[in-house]
């Protein structure tokens, strides 16, 4: 244990925060991991297209249509993973004044809205040739659904309040009570019969999906989540000259770049 | 395999290039919104600056 030990774990990360907790050190690090962040979203989604779209080979049940699973399936977990990330940021700004999490909360909105978008019109687009139909009202597809409204709902609070840090708190509220719709899609093909088949890839059990269907399925992931943390720097570098703009260092900042 | 085989995707070519599109589309999306919201935040925070200026 030694350093990495429960409590000095906690010191650290009460120190990280610390430090890149302020807006303006946390604008000059988004500024600089941009650009890697960017790279690598780039190389994987290269790689993720070409592996799904060609190297893999089709499935025998499928044929070439469970190619969309490469751009659903990641689409899936990023709205649910962005909305535990906007869930929790939403949270600590609330509960100990974080400005910087208030802002993340609010970048991460968007973000999460169109992963979810995707997430359902590829799987309508997928729905069709495979159930049949374009939509169905079963328990995934419908609390997915909610999952966008939820996000879009988030949205309309932030920009109905003029104050930030009321506009904040309000939409945390609402943040953090949506949160229980996660669960409900996560376990919605176990506990209700549904048309969506169950999840392909698990922590604890082995894949039940093939390495040529896999590899691509993990490549794309990564692309879409680094993704994800691209423009969630970007958008928050705005949000934080926005909110911070009558401090200083903006001020500086503003008046040297012409 | 040939290039038109490629496309045709097994017959589902309509439904897996739809989905890629549409996917494809919104990346773009959340890749140009931002940076174009970015731009102007930066214009207007400079020219209220500069208009305090004026005023001093």
């Amino acid at each position: 244990m030694g350093e990495f030990g429960g409590l000095a774990c906690v010191t650290r990360l009460i120190k990280f925060t610390h430090k890149y907790g302020a807006p303006k050190r946390f604008y000059l690090l988004a500024g600089k991991l941009v650009p890697w962040f960017a790279a690598l979203t780039a190389l994987l989604m290269v790689t993720g297209l070409y592996l799904g779209l060609y190297w893999a080979p089709p499935d025998y049940q499928q044929g070439d249509a469970y190619r969309i699973m490469f751009v659903h399936v990641p689409n899936a977990w990023m709205s649910m993973m962005a909305y535990m990330a906007m869930a929790i940021f939403a949270a600590s700004g609330y509960i100990w004044n974080v400005r910087l999490a208030d802002m993340l909360a609010k970048a991460t909105a968007p973000l999460g809205a169109s992963f979810t978008l995707t997430a359902l019109v590829t799987g309508s687009l997928w729905g069709k040739p495979m159930w049949g139909a374009w939509w169905v009202w079963d328990a995934r597809l419908t609390s997915e659904l909610i999952l966008f409204f939820l996000y879009v709902g988030y949205m309309a609070l932030q920009a109905s309040i003029d104050d930030p840090r009321r506009a904040a708190h309000a939409s945390a509220i609402l943040a953090i009570v949506g949160v229980v719709n996660i669960p409900i899609i996560h376990y919605s093909v176990y506990w209700w019969h549904t048309l969506h088949q169950p999840a392909s890839l698990t922590l604890t059990n082995q894949p039940k999906i093939y390495a040529t269907m896999l590899i691509p399925l993990i490549v794309m992931s990564m692309a879409f989540m680094f993704f994800y943390l691209t423009m969630l720097c970007v958008r928050v570098r705005s949000e934080i000259l926005l909110r911070e703009q009558h401090t200083d260092w903006v001020r500086k900042l503003i008046r040297t770049r012409r | 395999m040939t290039f038109s085989q490629f496309l045709a995707m097994g017959g589902f070519g309509f439904y897996v290039w739809s989905a890629y599109a549409f996917a494809g589309v919104m990346v773009l999306i959340n890749v140009v919104q931002p940076l174009i919201h970015g731009r102007k935040v930066w214009q207007t925070l400079r020219r209220d600056l500069d208009r305090a200026g004026e005023d001093e």
